[in-house]
């Protein structure tokens, strides 16, 4: 099999020089960014197709008051924060987890939240609290690890819950879409994994625009474009599967059931953006004694964003990061300011890395 | 967080599975996809698979790895 990339992109490149001036492309999810950026894709698109990063980065958008509150808890010295490596470094109001392990609290990164609560097994004396952050495709591993922990009688294991949901966000998005104008969606495809591809239908069923699910090399990236443009072309709105490797209609039934087991739907905060209704997950009252917001006292101050961060907006869309004062400037990825550079799939990291070139 | 490629399950033992990716071997939680089986291809995140992957495109998507990396060489 021999990759033919080329005929993609000259596909691309004649519907897109079809379509009315310009056309707005969200891509939601952080991994599609950096995917994007390493692979030099904005290059190649025509000057008509303007790709988007929403805020499909979990860090990104974790509410400055929960890393506050987080780091808080770190400080208390019979307490072990176990975390995924991205959130070691976000800035707080004051400062950040990496700077609290160096003056001597206790804050280990995991690749599996496995390793948490066999840490929390073997150190019996000690409260393990897990970040438990991301949207559709991490919340199935939490909801397994606090049921093992249920089911084992496991005292002293707690989670730091964070999960979102995408599709809510998305839904907002276009419900409130005045400036946006956005004209179809690149959808996330390890959470449509977990999810199916029905949460993301009302996508081209109510708001009428194309929604097409994508894997995550330049070949599926450029594919789902193309289906994109070709959906634009016929004026024949889809919410398609281009990630066919692992995304079903129905998802992953079994992870999907774990999730409604442990956890309800609520209302949460995304930084930048504010309260969105049914966008995050709540640990069922049967399983909330594994809640750490519920079990420790935390006092919260008030957060400070950082001064002249514009996180937030490039969480909308509705700035690049090249928009931002600090970019590349104040704002580093060795000396981050806010979370969008700090974040393997921060935009602002992404364009840090690989766009920094096309700065005018 | 989100990048992963398709790893084949080598052996299951209960909830857990040693898959492998190129030349590497790892042991990973299975308990989201009870139906997995030897051989099987799955998506791997954060110690867990996700879901199990249609083995013909795993098969395509292999190839296209391993053409990848020999044109590196």
């Amino acid at each position: 099999m021999t990759i033919n990339l080329n005929k993609i992109i000259s596909d691309i490149k004649y519907l897109g020089s079809r379509l009315p001036s310009r056309i707005n492309l969200m891509e939601v999810c952080g991994t599609h960014t950096m995917a994007i950026g390493k692979n030099g894709i904005r290059q190649l698109l025509p000057e008509n197709i303007n790709l988007i990063s929403g805020p499909g980065c979990p860090v990104c958008v974790t509410a400055i008051n929960e890393i506050d509150q987080i780091i808080e808890l770190s400080a208390f010295k019979d307490i072990v924060i176990f975390t995924f490596g991205d959130m070691l470094k976000v800035p707080g109001s004051e400062t950040t987890l990496l700077r609290q392990r160096s003056s001597g609290s206790s804050i280990k990164m995991c690749y599996s939240p496995n390793e948490a609560l066999q840490y929390a097994i073997e150190n019996p004396e000690k409260n393990i609290v897990f970040l438990a952050i991301g949207f559709e495709t991490t919340a199935p591993l939490t909801a397994s690890v606090v049921k093992n922990a249920a089911k084992n009688n496991i005292k002293n294991f707690f989670i730091y819950n964070l999960h979102k949901t995408v599709p809510a966000a998305i839904f907002f998005l276009l419900d409130k879409d005045e400036k946006l104008n956005l004209d179809a969606f690149l959808c996330p495809g390890h959470v449509c994994a977990v999810t199916g591809s029905r949460p993301f239908e009302f996508i081209s069923e109510k708001f009428k625009k194309p929604a097409v699910i994508s894997g995550f090399t330049p070949e599926d990236i450029l594919k789902s474009i193309l289906m994109i443009l070709k959906q634009l072309s016929a004026n024949v709105p889809e919410t398609e599967i281009q990630y066919t490797l692992a995304v079903k209609k129905e998802g992953n039934i079994f992870a999907k059931n774990l999730i409604s087991e442990v956890f309800d739907s609520r209302p949460a905060s995304w930084r930048g953006i504010g309260i969105i209704e049914d966008s995050g997950l709540s640990l069922k009252s049967s399983y909330e004694s594994f809640d750490a917001k519920k079990v420790f006292e935390i006092n919260t101050m008030e957060a400070r964003e950082p001064k002249y961060c514009e996180c937030g907006r490039i969480l909308l869309g509705e700035k690049k990061p090249f928009d931002c004062r600090l970019f590349a400037s104040g704002c580093t990825p060795e000396n981050p300011v806010g979370p969008c550079m700090v974040s393997s799939e921060g935009t602002c990291a992404a364009y840090y890395k690989y766009e920094r070139m096309n700065m005018k | 967080m989100c990048v992963a490629v398709p790893a084949r399950i080598k052996q299951i033992n209960k909830t857990t599975a040693l898959v492998s990716y190129m030349d590497m071997e790892r042991e990973i939680d299975i308990s989201l996809v009870p139906d997995a089986a030897i051989d099987d291809f799955v998506i791997v995140h954060a110690g867990f698979a996700i879901q199990i992957i249609d083995n013909a495109e795993a098969e395509k998507t292999m190839e296209l790895f391993n053409e990848i990396e020999s044109l590196k060489e």
